[in-house]
Parts: C-alpha cells; sequence; structure tokens
C-alpha cells in the first residue's frame, strides 16, 4: 500500500525547511493527488468559456479527466469526461460545443448536459431482464462530487464532504472581488485564448515561486534592464513610452533591497496575497477616463475603495495564481511528479474602455505567452531546482529566510515590516501542504 | 523564374540565416520603421492588434528581446541552444509593379536546447516593401502549425 511507503509525512515537514523527498518521489506524488488535488476546491473555468447551453470546456482534477458543460437550464455542470458504458471519453477536444446532448461516439448513448442518462438504443429490448435500465446510476455520467461558482469562476471539488467554496477561500476570495470590483458592470469576461506551458518540475515549485519577492530583480534582471533602456529611449524620443515597459522595467528598477518593502499575507489552507507594486494608477488620459465610467457606477466613495485595494498577487492553494489587477490567472495543473501544466487566462472588466483591456493584454503577451520575455527564466530555474532536488546532495529545502519575525494575528501570519522578501509564504504553503497530507 | 521571385527568395532565406547565425540586430533591421512580427494566438485573428498573440512586436519590442538575449544574466540563455530554419514552398501572391508585395512560404525550424530537440513548422506571410537598400518588412505573419499546443518550455526568440 501507497500509505505504508509513505509512513508519515508530517516527518517531511518542518517549520523553516523541508525534506527534498516532498518534491521528488513518485509514491508522494500520487498520495498528494489523493489527498489534496482530488479533495479540495479545484478551479475549473469561468461560465463565459461556456456561454451557450451544450458548450464545453474540458479539465484535468488531479488524474481525473473532467468535462465542464453548459446545461439547458442555464447551469454549469462537472462532469467526469466518460461514458459510463464503456469507459469512452465522452468528449475527445479540449472545447467545443455538444449540441443538446452528449452522444458517445462508441455505441451512441446519450446523456443530457447534467450527466443523467437521455437514452440507449434499443434500450428495452437490450437491456430487459439485465441489471441496468434507464434510473441505474451507473448508467449515467458521474458529476463531480461538489460544483460552486463565486462571480463567475467555477470550482470543483471531487471530495462529498468538506468546507464550502466560500469557506475554502476565506480572505482570498478577494482575488475574485478585486478582479471584478474594478469592472464598472461588476464582473469580468474571458478572453478566449488559453495560453498552455509546461514545466518540468513539481508543482509546488511552481506555487513557491509566485510570492517570492526575492527572485523578480535576480531571475529576470535582463528583461528589467533590456525593457528599462528602451523605455529611456522611448522616453527620449516621444516623451511618453507605453505603459507595458513599466511592468517589465520594474523588474531591475525595483532593486533587490527595495522587495523587502513589501508585504505577505498568509491564510489557513495555503493561500497568501503580495501586496501590491505595480503602480497602475498613473495619472494618464484613459487613467482618468476609466475612473469617470467607474465613478458613475458606483460613485467616488465605493471607487476610492476599490482601487484602493493594495494586491498584486493572489495564490490560491494548490493550484492557482490569480493577479486581479491585471485581470490575469494561471490554473497550475501537476501532470506527472516531475511536469505541471500551466494554463493561462485573462478577463476583460465588463464596461471598461478599451485602453484599459490594452494594459491586460500587453502584460498577458509579453509576461504570460509561450514567447514570454519574462517566465522563460522561472521555468529554467524550475528545471534546476527539481533536477538538483533529485540529487543526494542534501536532504532539505531551506525556507530559513526572515523565520521567527512571522507576525501571527486575525487567523494570518503577515510578514513583519521589512520582510518582504520573508519566506514565509513557502512556510504556510507546506504547514498546509502537512495538514492536508495528514487527511486534516 | 522571375527575376521577382528569385529576389524574394534570397531575402527570405538570408532572414532564416540571421536566426541561424544569432545576428539579432541585422535581423531586425530587415524590418520597415514600423514594422510588426506577428505570430497570432488564433489562426482566425486578421489583425495583430488588440488580441492575444505569442508574438506582437514592433521595432521597440523586438530590441528589449535582443537586449535581454545578449545579457550576461540572461539565465536560459546560458545553455547551448541553437537553431536550424528550412524556408521553401515560396508563393508570391501580390506584385503590383509598385507598393506592396505579400509572399506565402513554409518552414520547418529544428531546435536544440541543452538536450532536447523540438520542431517547430507553419507558414510565414510576408508584406514587403522595396527600398534603396533592399526590402524591408512591413509586416511578418507567421502561423505556426503547433501554435496551438501545449509549450514544452517556451519560444525565447522569433520563429
Amino acid at each position: 500500500m501507497l500509505q505504508e511507503r509513505v509512513p508519515d509525512v508530517s516527518k517531511y515537514v518542518e517549520p523553516d525547511r523541508v525534506r527534498r523527498e516532498v518534491y521528488t518521489d513518485p509514491a508522494i506524488f500520487e498520495l498528494e493527488v489523493q489527498r489534496i488535488h482530488e479533495r479540495v476546491w479545484i478551479y475549473c473555468g469561468h461560465e463565459s468559456q461556456v456561454p451557450k447551453p451544450g458548450d464545453y470546456y474540458t479539465l484535468q482534477i488531479g488524474r481525473q479527466p473532467m468535462v465542464m458543460v453548459r446545461g439547458s437550464d442555464g447551469r454549469v455542470n462537472v462532469l467526469y469526461n466518460r461514458c459510463p458504458h464503456r469507459g469512452n471519453m465522452m468528449v475527445g477536444d479540449r472545447h467545443g460545443s455538444s449540441g443538446d446532448f452528449f452522444r458517445c461516439s462508441y455505441h451512441a448513448w446519450t446523456f443530457h448536459h447534467d450527466g443523467r442518462l437521455r437514452s440507449i438504443p434499443m434500450m428495452d429490448s437490450g437491456y430487459a431482464g439485465t441489471r441496468y435500465g434507464k434510473d441505474h446510476p451507473e448508467c449515467s455520467m458521474k458529476r463531480a462530487a461538489r460544483v460552486e461558482a463565486y462571480r463567475g469562476f467555477v470550482f470543483a471539488s471531487l471530495a462529498p464532504e468538506g468546507p464550502s467554496l466560500k469557506e475554502f477561500l476565506g480572505k482570498a476570495i478577494v482575488a475574485f472581488d478585486d478582479m471584478c470590483d474594478r469592472a464598472p458592470q461588476g464582473e469580468v469576461e474571458v478572453v478566449p485564448n488559453c495560453f498552455r506551458v509546461i514545466q518540468k518540475s513539481n508543482w509546488k515549485i511552481f506555487l513557491e515561486n509566485q510570492l517570492d519577492a526575492l527572485h523578480p530583480s535576480v531571475t529576470h534582471q535582463s528583461t528589467g534592464r533590456a525593457a528599462h533602456e528602451v523605455e529611456k529611449e522611448i522616453e527620449q524620443r516621444t516623451g511618453a513610452a507605453p505603459l507595458a515597459y513599466h511592468m517589465l522595467s520594474a523588474f531591475a528598477t525595483v532593486t533587490i533591497d527595495k522587495w523587502d518593502n513589501f508585504q505577505t499575507l498568509n491564510y489557513p489552507q495555503g493561500h497568501c496575497i503580495l501586496t501590491g507594486y505595480m503602480g497602475l494608477r498613473p495619472k494618464d488620459p484613459d487613467t482618468l477616463a476609466y475612473e469617470a465610467v467607474m465613478e458613475k457606477a458606483y460613485g467616488r466613495k465605493r471607487l476610492e475603495e476599490i482601487l484602493g485595494v493594495n494586491i498584486h498577487h493572489v495564490l490560491i492553494y494548490p493550484g492557482l495564481s490569480v493577479q486581479s489587477p491585471l485581470q490575469q490567472l494561471r490554473a497550475v495543473r501537476p501532470l506527472g511528479v516531475d511536469r505541471t501544466l500551466t494554463e493561462i487566462w485573462h478577463f476583460r472588466l465588463k464596461g471598461a474602455p478599451e485602453a484599459i483591456y490594452r494594459r491586460s493584454l500587453a502584460y498577458y503577451n509579453l509576461v504570460n505567452s509561450p514567447a514570454t520575455l519574462v517566465n522563460a527564466d522561472d521555468l529554467e530555474n524550475f528545471w534546476k531546482c527539481h533536477q538538483g532536488l533529485s540529487s543526494e546532495g542534501g536532504d532539505w529545502v531551506n525556507f530559513a529566510r526572515h523565520f521567527g519575525k512571522d507576525i501571527e494575528r486575525d487567523g494570518r501570519v503577515e510578514t513583519a515590516a521589512n520582510c518582504g522578501t520573508s519566506e514565509a509564504p513557502m512556510r504556510n504553503q507546506m504547514k498546509a501542504w502537512a495538514q492536508y497530507m495528514q487527511g486534516a | 523564374m522571375t527575376d521577382l521571385q528569385h529576389e524574394v527568395e534570397q531575402f527570405l532565406y538570408r532572414q532564416s540565416e540571421l536566426l541561424d547565425t544569432k545576428q539579432w540586430q541585422a535581423w531586425i533591421d530587415l524590418f520597415a520603421d514600423d514594422g510588426v512580427y506577428w505570430m497570432p494566438a488564433d489562426p482566425a485573428h486578421r489583425h495583430w492588434d488588440g488580441v492575444p498573440s505569442i508574438f506582437a512586436e514592433d521595432k521597440n519590442l523586438m530590441a528589449v528581446r535582443m537586449k535581454r538575449v545578449l545579457h550576461p544574466d540572461a539565465w536560459s540563455q546560458r545553455p547551448l541552444w541553437g537553431t536550424n530554419h528550412v524556408v521553401s514552398n515560396v508563393v508570391l501572391e501580390k506584385a503590383p509593379p509598385e507598393g506592396e508585395i505579400v509572399v506565402r512560404s513554409r518552414f520547418h525550424m529544428m531546435e536544440l536546447r541543452r538536450d532536447d530537440v523540438r520542431h517547430f513548422a507553419g507558414a510565414y506571410r510576408h508584406h514587403l516593401v522595396k527600398t534603396d537598400g533592399g526590402f524591408r518588412i512591413r509586416l511578418q505573419r507567421v502561423d505556426m502549425t503547433n501554435a496551438q499546443a501545449t509549450y514544452d518550455y517556451v519560444l525565447q526568440v522569433w520563429v
């Protein structure tokens, strides 16, 4: 049994360090799939990905191929992508329309979009006297145990018991509020394009990098400096450079010592918020025009509250990284102990001027596309980390930066003043990991 | 073979040679001042502006990419890395006596990075203008057959 091979995972995690096998042992990975990914709330997609009844999008939860589909009643369902007859995958495309019902390509069993059996060819003659029939549960497509949405973001859990989506998200729910509130209509709409990039490393290495405030000025120095040079040239030539250059040059101009000024807020379940640095409220005509639309929609007081939210990044453990002020989202899908897929999306703020969407788009293209000027060096580090951790050159991964200075209050762990580069997010993620792995 | 066909082919071969020999500035110089290099995220897209793209770069962004690649601390550039392009099936789509020439071609690019080999293939569509210094690119559209597939690692420079 797997459980016997991995006797007590809590021994692998100490408050300020973690055993290397946590990242590299295939048996631990299998246990993670069972105890974390196939139990907790996993992001499936946004409702606007499936606007019409019958529209579907496939995804993987842990090891399970799933399909998110909109039913004729308008509800979004999440089903196992499997025909109950002989196990054929119901849809083979990544996304599309299934029409009025699902129809298996093998023996033409058909199903409603909530998974219920609709018809079997010659059912009465073929199944008379057998244990099977229209109402037998094994003749319907299996549904995810629980499906819930928050402001259009659909999550599923494969465990029938557990906290509700809202309880699970806790304070990290601000990721979706911050994104949607920035829209004059209070909603976002997906831009129908998904960039998919594979990294040859354990999924946790990606998550640990997301709120690692020490790495940008080291890892992304080359891009920061290059963008800064070109930004200055454009400014000299034309007076002002597009905001996109600032998004890139910040990697060089926010020097390594300044990152300690930021703060991370760490929550139970492993979620974490990095407070912001982007400076996305300049006084240019585009921003002012947007603020005028927002003021009309919300009033001055509420507008200030919305645009005053100081977030750069929200990590929803174990599989979602949200940059709400730029309307970007990365879903992390572990494929194996040393292979991880990221699915990268961005959103339009409904009712906002086109110029504001262009900021989100510029970030999506430059930072998150498969020709990224930024993530290339992250992926290189992730691969090198995984290779190094596979060796016997040491047993531990060290998360001791600013350890002992964390402040616990209001049910969260805050990094202390001038400790923004603290490895508190990694410590917090591993604490949640150990709890999940012990069946908590 | 017409002279123009030959001239255009030689231009395309030279352009790909500049990528394979990592002569980034010379490659950028082949673009007109308002030239754009575009790799659409979606083959249905008709214009590069305002839609998600894998690449959508004017000469300023090309300069950022070049400077990044040449920076000594571009970590992912350190390992052994090289490409080999083959360009073929060159078809003159529009060749008016004056003005913009439109030319389609097919490419196959093999890349070695550390010990990994990858293949990318697809179609180029160049919009060219003739200048005293030879052709300049107003727009190069790159429709990669595997653009929609998952990327095992990423693309570091232009294809």
